[in-house]
């Protein structure tokens, strides 16, 4: 494989872990907080948070992961997207910001707040409408090169059909992904009653995320046919994720084995994931970067290269570690460990 | 009066981002280290103090931490959203530091996570302590990463630049360059150092406000031998920082020390004003001693400014952050060590008021160096974001909205560090160490 590519799957996998391991956290914060509103928090404001605290910093490193890990391979990406993106990405800075302060303000420190839920909830809905737009932008047409310097088409952004349907998948898909986790968290803590709910939700949003993922494809083909095209080369992976879909959703339905079905639940967005991502090269940034314009020298690839296999013989073991102290100790996940 | 256009704005957003973020990454590489060392000590001596010691400040580290990781996340994206044309420049030569720093916070998260919520989970007490290792070595390797790439924007190596183009490109060469070792060692030393006396002024404080106890003797105790040795050690360092720059960017240490004329056996001037023709007035004058500084020899010469063109020098008001950093680290020795002698010798000394207060504004002091010394390095600087390759005005975004993004995050800022304070603040009050004492000893 080039080192170019080498480079790209490396990134698309970290960010694959981003969108599951965000999604739980993001669509838990909005579930905490409707189940505060509703008066339901008793039954499934625990679960959550004994998931979620080990793990959100974690989550966090995904995310600088990425994005570091994309200047370093393909520095071209700092200069169009950083121009280009200075105000809405410091606005999902600002958020992301609330929204870790906020998290660890409320579980470790003060007592819980209103205030706090509320941000924490909305800032779950608001941070990935926004991310996504930065795979909205990608398509091209909404960035422009006049006279040397990078200007974005915000009107452009907020008008486009396609634009929206990515944030609505965005949002729905957060919410399917983590009520499917939770629930999935709740049958192994014995939790009956959080697990009727939090099955509630599950079901309840997987029709929208099917509509919505439907809903993307059509306006991708107005958008950018040339992509559609190549999406319909990778159609079996499509495919394939949309029979892992249905797996997951059958288990849930006929409420037994929880974990396989969150493992469809990541599958059916594995498979996705990376059709998308695949028929998205060789751009980057339709049609101002591909990966092989943008991409660093080849001497900085194989470092890069090296030094991410290094890191992984660290992290591996290190993840499962934390998996098994907080997802796979039944005692923890039952909540009947003393654990502070 | 230089003028607000988007590249000195994008200089003050930044600025801002990493006064506030350093606050806390300071905070993140040094407490770990005495957490670690006193739950250490507490299993060793089987000590209940020592552990709940590591217990309490655990607790308080965690918000300090989660303010540390979002605000990096702000600094760490704002670097290509406000310096697009320096990272796409820099990013093919430092990459390599930038990408296996978040390996190092992948590893110390992960490990903070499991060591925060697993303190009664194991049978051998030594089983949890070692858990904090990787938290240790993570914030600490992370430090040093990022350190040698503010290392490389002020000693660029490891490349060949020909008609723009980047040739030529040896990834270690650039990121250990000459100015990493003096400049990551000094960066994580002070980083102990000011964790050490932040906890020790804590401790100081409590004591003056709630009697001796022996539970926070102990407490002041390892903070201040810890903070001893590490003052020394920072100091030292301090002082090849200062023959580093001699050698390297010797601009930028005459700026810091308005040198002007370059001579043998260089006096160093302490404070003083400038007057209009660059005289300077007031100062304290050291015979020889920028000589030893720079050189280690008091006879040694020393450039001065005159060798450079007017428009490349830095801007001279460092020479007043230098000194302050110097006042501050050479007090922070004579406290620490004061302490020890005393501790020794007049133990009743050591816990008088005079001294407890002493110790409690070396906390903030010792913060404050940390932020003279970064302003001073980077100002120090100017012109240049990459020393002598590139100037910093044609690094910065083109965008025409940075001065509003500045205002949006300086609120955010505000917010943040005002809400931090109460919740650390509510804390400790609703929390008092004499009845989580007690429950320890039940567990
Ligand atoms: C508690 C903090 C602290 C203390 C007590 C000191 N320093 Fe410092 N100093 C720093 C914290 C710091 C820093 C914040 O960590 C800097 C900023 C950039 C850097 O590399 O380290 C720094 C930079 C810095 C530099 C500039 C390096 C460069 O720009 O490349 C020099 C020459 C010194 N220091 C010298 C000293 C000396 C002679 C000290 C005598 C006691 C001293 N420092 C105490
Ligand atoms: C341009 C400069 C810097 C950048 C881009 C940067 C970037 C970051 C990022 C992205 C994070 C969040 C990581 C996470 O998600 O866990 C972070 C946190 C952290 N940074 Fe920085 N950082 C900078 C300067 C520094 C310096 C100078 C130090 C050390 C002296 C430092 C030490 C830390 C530490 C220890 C953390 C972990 C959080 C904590 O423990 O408080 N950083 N930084
Ligand atoms: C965390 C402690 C740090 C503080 C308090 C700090 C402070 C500052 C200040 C005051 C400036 C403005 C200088 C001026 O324009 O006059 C600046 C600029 C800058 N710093 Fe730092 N800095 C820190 C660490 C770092 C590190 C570790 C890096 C590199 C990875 C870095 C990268 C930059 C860049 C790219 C600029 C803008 C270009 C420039 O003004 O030269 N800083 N910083």
């Amino acid at each position: 494989m080039e080192i170019q590519l080498i480079g790209i799957t490396v990134l698309w996998i970290f960010l694959y872990g981003y969108l599951i391991v965000a999604s739980i956290d993001f669509g838990a914060g909005f579930f905490a907080y409707y189940g505060t509103i509703t008066k339901k928090d008793h039954i499934i404001n625990n679960i959550i948070s004994r998931y979620l605290s080990p793990v959100w910093e974690v989550t966090n490193v995904f995310f600088v992961f990425f994005f570091v890990g994309l200047v370093g391979f393909f520095p071209s990406t700092a200069y169009y997207y950083g121009t280009a993106l200075l105000v809405p990405g410091s606005i999902a800075l600002v958020l992301l910001t609330i929204r870790g302060s906020f998290y660890a303000f409320g579980n470790y420190g003060a007592k819980e707040s209103h205030l706090y839920t509320f941000l924490y909830g909305a800032t779950g809905l608001l941070i990935p409408a926004s991310l996504s737009t930065a795979l909205t932008i990608s398509e091209g047409g909404f960035i422009t090169v006049e006279n040397d310097s990078v200007v974005f088409l915000v009107d452009e952004l907020f008008t486009s059909f396609y634009s929206w349907s990515v944030v609505f998948l965005a949002i729905v898909s957060v919410l399917y992904i983590s009520a499917m986790f939770l629930s999935f968290y709740a049958s192994k803590a014995k939790d009956t009653q959080a697990l009727a709910l939090l099955r509630k939700f599950a079901l309840f949003w997987s029709p929208p995320t099917i509509l919505a993922s439907f809903l993307v494809f059509l306006a991708l083909r107005n958008h950018n046919i040339e992509h559609f095209n190549r999406m319909l080369d990778y159609s079996y992976l499509f495919i394939l994720s949309f029979i892992c879909f249905n797996i997951a959703v059958w288990f849930v339905y006929h409420n037994k084995r929880y974990g396989t079905a969150f493992i469809f639940v990541m599958l059916q967005f594995f498979f996705a994931f990376f059709g998308y991502g695949a028929s998205h090269l060789p751009y980057i940034l339709y049609p101002y970067i591909t990966i092989d314009t943008g991409f660093t020298n080849e001497t900085m690839g194989v470092a890069l290269v090296i030094a991410f296999i290094a890191g992984l013989l660290l992290l591996i073991p290190s993840l499962i570690l934390l998996m098994r102290m907080f997802l796979f100790d039944a005692k923890y996940v039952e909540g009947t460990r003393d654990s502070r | 009066m230089p003028e607000l256009d988007s590249a000195m704005l994008s200089r003050l957003l930044t600025s801002m981002t990493l006064g506030f973020h350093i606050i806390f990454a300071t905070l993140g590489v040094g407490v770990p280290l005495l957490i670690s060392g006193a739950e250490w000590i507490g299993i060793r001596r089987n000590d209940e103090h020592y552990r709940l010691l590591a217990r309490r400040w655990t607790r308080g580290f965690v918000v300090t931490v989660a303010v540390g990781v979002v605000t990096g996340t702000c600094i760490g994206l704002q670097l290509s959203l406000l310096w697009p044309s320096f990272m796409e420049v820099a990013g093919q030569v430092i990459g390599l530091p930038l990408f296996l720093e978040t390996f190092a916070f992948f590893f110390e998260a992960i490990f903070l996570g499991i060591y925060l919520y697993t303190w009664d989970r194991f049978k051998n007490p030594y089983y949890h302590w070692l858990l904090s290792v990787p938290v240790v070595i993570g914030s600490t390797l992370s430090a040093f990463f990022i350190s040698t790439v503010n290392a490389f924007m002020n000693s660029p190596k490891g490349f060949k630049l020909e008609n723009g183009q980047i040739t030529e490109i040896q990834p270690l060469i650039a990121m250990f360059n000459p100015a990493t070792p003096t400049k990551a060692s000094h960066v994580i030393s002070s980083a102990y150092l000011t964790s050490a006396f932040v906890l020790a002024a804590l401790t100081a404080f409590l004591i003056l406000k709630k009697g001796q106890s022996a539970y926070y003797k102990k407490a002041l105790h390892f903070t201040m031998v810890t903070a001893f040795v590490f003052a020394i050690s920072t100091a030292v360092i301090g002082d090849f920082s200062g023959k580093y720059l001699a050698e390297y960017q010797p601009e930028k240490l005459a700026a810091a020390e308005w040198h002007f004329e370059t001579e043998k056996g260089a006096d160093l001037i302490v404070g003083g004003v400038l007057d209009e023709n660059n005289e300077v007035k007031y100062g304290l004058r050291l015979p020889n001693f920028l000589s030893i500084l720079a050189h280690g020899d008091p006879n040694a010469e020393v450039t001065g400014l005159e060798e450079f063109p007017e428009d490349e020098w830095a801007p001279l008001f460092i020479h007043y952050l230098f000194d302050a950093m110097v006042g501050i680290g050479m007090f922070l020795a004579a406290l620490s060590t004061a302490y020890l002698i005393l501790s020794k010798w007049k133990k009743e000394w050591s816990l008088s008021k005079l001294f407890l207060w002493a110790i409690i504004i070396s906390g903030p002091l010792a913060m404050l160096a940390i932020e003279f010394g970064w302003i001073f390095s980077e100002v120090g600087r100017q012109p240049w974001i990459l020393w002598h390759v590139m100037e910093t005005k044609d690094g910065a975004t083109t965008s025409e909205h940075v001065g509003s993004m500045f205002i949006l995050f300086f609120a955010l800022y505000v917010v943040l560090g005002w809400i931090c304070t109460i919740v650390l603040l509510k804390m400790f009050r609703n929390n008092p160490v004499e009845t989580e004492f007690e429950e320890q000893l039940d567990r």
